[in-house]
């Protein structure tokens, strides 16, 4: 019998640290993404989610190593707040195509940005400023975006914050989707129980360290340990959601 | 003596009857203005897209300079490039003194670090909220900030307008490179100076009124670009 082959790894911290002038934003932090993986960075306001986020991502400035494998090549990321520019949604998307892939035919960009738009339910809207659409379709833009250039892994900043319940649920069925078609996923979220419908792993953040870093199932129901357990308990500031 | 209503009627006239001298005179601020921008324009949106992202030293010096440019006194500025053109400057073999094409530098100079700090200061602003994004897209710097120049267009269209402003109100320093030359480098603010001078006010006038519209019409411009407007899709690539 042949034991299945381990996930390849995609991108790796170690020891990474991330300062903003005198603020240490994220100290010796230790992570490592495999394809396929769910990640869901969970913590509260100020414990450097988004700042580890951002490193993972290489948009920020850090000291110690940072390993991107070649798999890991096309990246994308979805921001808490989606920056639209000042153009109609399918120039937004075309224009994001011909950045991450310069030499795809136009015609293809097209046909791509289209079934972006689509799956995504926009499809109508192509001819629309971005910057006219309501928050949960500029956020579904933002995601389909980031799906559109078929990135090896899609970073997301609080996907569902500021949005309204139906606009949420439309996001989080999104992401499932992308999940399930094998798309490796790193999202912060303050949102437990959307951590625990979509994720494979938790991260807990504390302090701006990695404090946590648990199977989904291992965190919810035994594993959280010491501060993770009192935020799950609601004992620290974020009370869970389910 | 001539009444201030007979100046009026006769500076009327001379607009209402599209006067030969008064046309020529405007045409040539129009050309000689509208050129000094299109080269201050192309000159000051680089300049000011690689500044907001580009990092060196001296550059805090660079941008300094660049903001008191924007209060550069125009006769200075017409006195370096007389000094430049001048028969016994380094650029006097060219010949372009007191020719259109000495204003254009002139009115380049002029409009140049209004565009290039202008447009750095909008570029900056919108990288602020929008430029991880871009970066993340795989844009390096000096496409992200061409790139927020296209989403700024109307803002560095209104900057563009303040820039022509700048130019066509402009006297000093074409009076000093150009010479005022009648029917040469005769342009509306240099005309009006000579023709008050001359006690000649129903022309001075007339022209007053013209570039007062000229103003007034860059205004309303200004009033009325949108604040949002969408490229089609056949001009990205």
């Amino acid at each position: 019998m042949t034991t299945p082959a381990p996930p390849r790894e995609l991108l790796a911290l170690h020891g990474a640290s991330v300062s903003f002038g005198a603020v240490d934003a994220l100290r010796d932090a230790n992570l490592r993404v495999h394809a396929g993986d769910v990640v869901a960075i969970v913590g509260a306001n100020g414990s450097g989610k988004t700042t580890l986020l951002r490193l993972l991502h290489g948009v920020v400035a850090y000291s110690g190593r940072r390993e991107v494998a070649a798999a890991a090549g096309v990246q994308a990321m979805v921001f808490q707040r989606p920056f639209l520019l000042r153009l109609s949604v399918w120039n937004n998307l075309r224009l994001a195509l011909w950045l991450a892939h310069r030499h795809m035919p136009r015609q293809e960009r097209g046909e791509r940005a289209m079934q972006a738009l689509r799956r995504v339910g926009l499809a109508t809207l192509r001819d629309r400023p971005a910057r006219s659409l309501s928050g949960g379709e500029q956020q579904r833009l933002a995601l389909a975006r980031g799906w559109a250039v078929r990135p090896d892994i899609l970073f997301l900043d609080e996907p569902t914050a500021n949005l309204d319940p139906s606009a949420k649920k439309e996001v989080e069925s999104l992401l499932a989707g992308f999940a399930a078609e094998g798309m490796t996923l790193v999202m912060s979220t303050h949102n437990l129980g959307q951590a625990k419908r979509l994720a494979t792993r938790v991260v807990y953040m504390d302090g701006g360290r990695i404090d946590t870093d648990l199977p989904t199932e291992a965190f919810f129901n035994t594993g959280a340990q010491g501060r993770a357990d009192l935020f799950l308990k609601g004992r620290l500031t974020w009370a869970i959601d389910v | 003596m001539t009444t201030f209503t007979d100046i009026l009627a006769t500076a009327f006239g001379l607009v209402a009857g599209a006067d030969a001298s008064l046309v020529r005179t405007v045409a040539l601020s129009f050309a000689v203005s509208g050129s000094a921008c299109f080269f201050a324009a192309w000159l000051g949106l680089a300049a000011g897209a690689w500044l907001a992202v580009a990092r060196f030293r001296g550059r805090r010096v660079v941008l300094l300079a660049l903001d008191t440019l924007l209060a550069l006194p125009s006769v200075v500025a017409g006195l370096a490039v007389y000094l430049l053109l001048s028969r016994s400057g380094p650029l006097g073999s060219w010949g372009l003194l007191y020719t259109p094409t000495a204003m254009v530098i002139v009115q380049t100079m002029l409009a140049l670090p209004i565009v290039a700090a202008l447009a750095r200061q909008v570029v900056a602003d919108a990288l602020r909220d929008g430029g991880d994004q871009l970066r993340s897209l795989g844009a390096g710097p000096l496409l992200c900030a061409l790139l927020m120049l296209l989403h700024e267009r109307w803002a560095v269209v209104t900057l563009l307008l303040i820039a022509f402003g700048r130019a066509i109100a402009e006297v000093g320093a074409v009076m000093i490179v150009g010479g005022n030359i009648a029917g040469f480098t005769r342009v509306m603010t240099t005309t009006i100076a000579l023709e008050t001078s001359k006690g000649d006010l129903p022309l001075a006038l007339a022209l007053g009124f013209i570039l007062l519209a000229v103003v007034a019409l860059l205004n309303i411009v200004i009033a009325l670009v949108p604040r949002s407007n969408e490229l089609h899709a056949a001009q990205l690539p």
